[in-house]
């Protein structure tokens, strides 16, 4: 579901598949797992590869901004598909989480 | 109106059900002749009832969770998502946007929100310790002559 690529404080996650209830517990662990290296301020999430996400989605991206905005890191996506694009807006995410290219 | 086609199916509460009942709505709706939007709207919106039977209505347990949907003459899709499980205290404040009674567990409280925003219909039944029923609709435009 998951591939990572880390370049100095930026680590980039591409997510794959389907990111409803049943997979947001797994993807939560490994994206924590990750941002466990404390070097880490910047995640950039790649959706390219994300065929589905529902407001469980939502609360796995919240919680990535908390833990590194507790550290003065950011969030950013990239790739969204119109659907999600729609949700990410709907659920207010633009204002604490950047779109990036 | 008079129904032209139905479906009901029962399920186990479990998580990997969520993406079955996604591709068992996908494939009813599909006599509809949805656009890909519509099919994702309706997707979106039974993943979202049907978590919230999975976490809420059983929370974690388990149990059977009904998924009924109708097509009328009119061309109206009514979906149902039942759960037998504990009900909701307060539907008023289970409905409002962000609102959660899960936040250690990062629901993010936009399930009901989503049903509203990408269903025409949202119609909330509940009684505690008896279960809830979730009624969604959704129009399709007239079919090409």
């Amino acid at each position: 579901m998951l591939q990572h690529a880390r370049q100095r404080d930026t680590l980039t996650v591409r997510l794959n598949g389907e990111l409803d209830h049943a997979a947001a517990e797994g993807v939560r662990r490994d994206l924590d797992a990750l941002l466990a290296d404390q070097r880490v301020l910047h995640l950039v999430l790649d959706l390219d590869g994300l065929t589905f996400m529902d407001s469980s989605g939502i609360g796995v991206l919240i919680g990535r901004y908390r833990t590194l905005a507790g550290r003065g890191g950011t969030v950013s996506v990239r790739g969204m598909n119109p659907h999600i694009a729609r949700i990410f807006q709907m659920a207010g995410l633009h204002r604490i989480i950047n779109k990036s290219c | 109106m008079s129904i032209v086609n139905h479906m009901q199916l029962e399920f186990s509460g479990r998580p990997q059900n969520e993406s079955f009942a996604r591709v068992v709505i996908s494939a009813f709706a599909v006599q509809l002749g949805p656009t890909i939007e519509e099919i994702a709207d309706i997707k979106t919106a039974v993943s979202e009832a049907v978590t919230n039977a999975i976490v809420h209505g059983y929370e974690g347990r388990g149990g059977t969770v009904t998924l009924r949907a109708t097509v009328d003459d009119a061309r109206l899709l009514t979906v149902e998502v039942e759960d037998y499980g504990r009900g909701i205290d307060d539907l008023d404040q289970a409905m409002q946007p962000f609102y959660t009674s899960k936040p250690d567990a990062e629901r993010a409280g936009m399930g009901f929100a989503v049903m509203q925003t990408f269903m025409d219909g949202l119609e909330v039944q509940t009684a505690p310790g008896k279960g809830t029923l979730v009624r969604m609709c959704k129009q399709f435009a007239p079919e090409a002559k």
